[in-house]
């Protein structure tokens, strides 16, 4: 059940010159909240920007009940949620999505992110972690510039792979080949991933030549978040090429089977 | 009132109580389920959304069995948005709903985004008049025409829907819009044009509400980028006699409750006891 609240920023970190980490006060979200969920943001309580804004979770602390968000300034919106200062409140409806990243009953997962796609990895990972998992986590970047968040996700991973499109730090070339490799040894118990469009279909492909579950958090425009506008589509894998059926990424998602979705 | 925009209703019923609403009127839903159109869909607008969603819905049938007792919990009125794309197919959904617990129906002669069917209806005299006259004859239930602003002359199509026996006009659907990705250079939407909605029409909506109060006697339900209670009281003061929000949904959830309290603080602090005195006296 979401929750719409004024949640104050408490702390507020800049991870590039546009990547932002910001850290609220929000008990009655974080409570509800588990690893793949979305939140929607309303920047200003004037008319523009008009919608809200789509972020993912990071990170939940339950204990304090702050839940910790990264974003990448894209549009006027995010520019917007960047300008925010410490102490100032932030309009969020939160948890969203009924389909979240599922963990229980494993024992060895690979986790794939890609760019800014890493962010609603992180919570899962920690999960699982601590749940007893073993962790092996591969992020990819363009280069050694975009290269963030390395030490988090160390410390809740047992295996770090990082690859830069340019070789440019640590492993060269995608993040995706690595996985590659490291399957041929040992295969895990399911794969998550979140990127771009690009990595998600390789991954997907990668995941079911070696029968592989894989779940994938998807992304498409909202209007709502909320399952009412029906704006976000996504196409079910058993449709018909002639009839195409939908999945919605705000309510189905925005975490598939990699199996039930076309993208 | 909701419209469209709400759903089936129970995305909101995580935040309000949906009794407080005068009515709910349901998005669009046909005779068959529709799939709705491909992805793209929606994308934002200067005050406002482009939507080009199709009329995605799960039919009357799964409507009728699943999402009407959900809506009969809660102490409001029940409208159903009637889409078609014959005059056949709005009739034979029509005499469906004629047989359900629900309060009345709407008959959606407006989307843009379909490629048969409703606009080819909505934007003249003749289709508007043919059409709701013969769900007119099947259709004991209230009975209002909700209308396409894509028109040149909004007073003559309304004057349609009176002289064809309905109960009440509603107005107004999107205005057909267009944005374009310079960087991809191609349209964002998947369906090229969508429906524009949001605070970005609702001047184009008071006039046409005005336009229609002037030729109509029958009661017309005012909407277009309504989010607070001053936007509602335009409308009234146009010629609406009840107003609804759609677009206003999506960007804060309890947008219907503050309006209906921003309606009630007008009222007291312009000393109007009855809502009734200010329905177009512009």
């Amino acid at each position: 059940m979401a929750k719409q609240m004024q949640a104050k920023l408490l702390e507020k970190i800049q991870l590039t010159k546009d990547i932002y980490h910001f850290k609220v006060q929000a008990k009655e979200i974080v409570e509800k909240s588990k690893p793949g969920n979305f939140i929607e943001i309303r920047v200003s309580d004037q008319t523009e920007p008009f919608l809200r804004r789509p972020i993912s979770i990071y990170n939940l602390d339950k204990e304090n009940g702050i839940l910790e968000f990264i974003f990448q300034v894209k549009g006027n919106g995010t520019k917007i949620l960047a300008r925010k200062e410490v102490g100032q409140e932030i309009d969020i409806i939160g948890p969203l999505g009924f389909g979240t990243f599922k963990y229980d009953g494993n024992k060895d997962i690979a986790i794939i992110g890609g760019g800014i796609g890493i962010f609603p990895l992180y919570e899962l990972a920690k999960q699982a972690k601590e749940s007893g998992i073993k962790v092996n986590t591969y992020l990819g970047f363009r280069n050694r510039e975009n290269v963030i968040l390395e030490s988090e996700f160390k410390n809740i991973s047992d295996n770090l792979t990082i690859a830069t499109d340019d070789g440019s730090y640590k492993e060269n070339g995608f993040a995706i080949n690595y996985l590659k490799r490291d399957i041929q040894n040992s295969k895990p118990d399911c794969i998550y991933a979140c990127g771009p469009i690009q990595m998600l279909r390789a991954v997907k492909q990668l995941a079911e030549e070696n029968n592989i579950p894989c779940q994938v958090s998807l992304e498409e425009k909202m209007g709502c978040g909320l399952g009412a506008c029906l704006g976000c589509a996504v196409k079910t894998a058993k449709s018909p090429k002639e009839a195409p059926e939908y999945f919605h990424v705000c309510k189905g998602g925005p975490v598939f089977n990699s199996k039930d979705v076309e993208f | 009132m909701h419209h469209g925009t709400f759903g089936y209703g129970r995305e909101y019923s995580d935040f309000f109580d949906l009794s407080r609403l005068g009515a709910i009127i349901t998005k669009g839903t046909s005779l068959k389920p529709k799939n709705g159109n491909k992805p793209s869909r929606v994308c934002e607008t200067p005050s406002g959304m482009l939507n080009s969603i199709g009329l995605q819905n799960p039919g009357v049938e799964y409507f009728a069995e699943n999402d009407l007792p959900f809506l009969r919990k809660y102490d409001t009125k029940v409208i159903v948005n009637a889409c078609g794309s014959s005059i056949e197919e709005y009739v034979e959904l029509c005499k469906i709903l004629n047989t359900l617990d629900i309060d009345g129906v709407e008959l959606n002669l407006s989307c843009p985004n379909v490629k048969e069917g409703c606009m080819a209806f909505g934007n003249t005299y003749e289709g508007v008049k043919k059409v709701t006259t013969e769900v007119r004859k099947v259709l004991d239930k209230p009975l209002i025409v909700k209308l396409t602003p894509n028109v040149t002359n909004i007073a003559e199509i309304a004057k349609a829907v009176e002289d064809a026996g309905a109960d009440g006009v509603s107005l107004i659907n999107t205005l057909l819009g267009m944005k374009i990705d310079i960087y991809k250079k191609a349209p964002v939407l998947a369906n090229i044009t969508g429906g524009l909605s949001g605070p970005a029409i609702r001047p184009v909506a008071v006039r046409m509400v005005y336009q229609v109060a002037k030729v109509v006697k029958i009661p017309i339900l005012g909407m277009g980028g309504i989010i607070s209670g001053e936007d509602a009281i335009e409308f009234m003061l146009a010629g609406a006699t009840a107003i609804s929000i759609g677009a206003g949904n999506f960007i804060d959830p309890y947008t219907s409750i503050k309006t209906i309290d921003g309606i009630e603080d007008y009222m007291r602090k312009e000393n109007i006891d009855d809502i009734n005195e200010i329905i177009g006296i512009v």
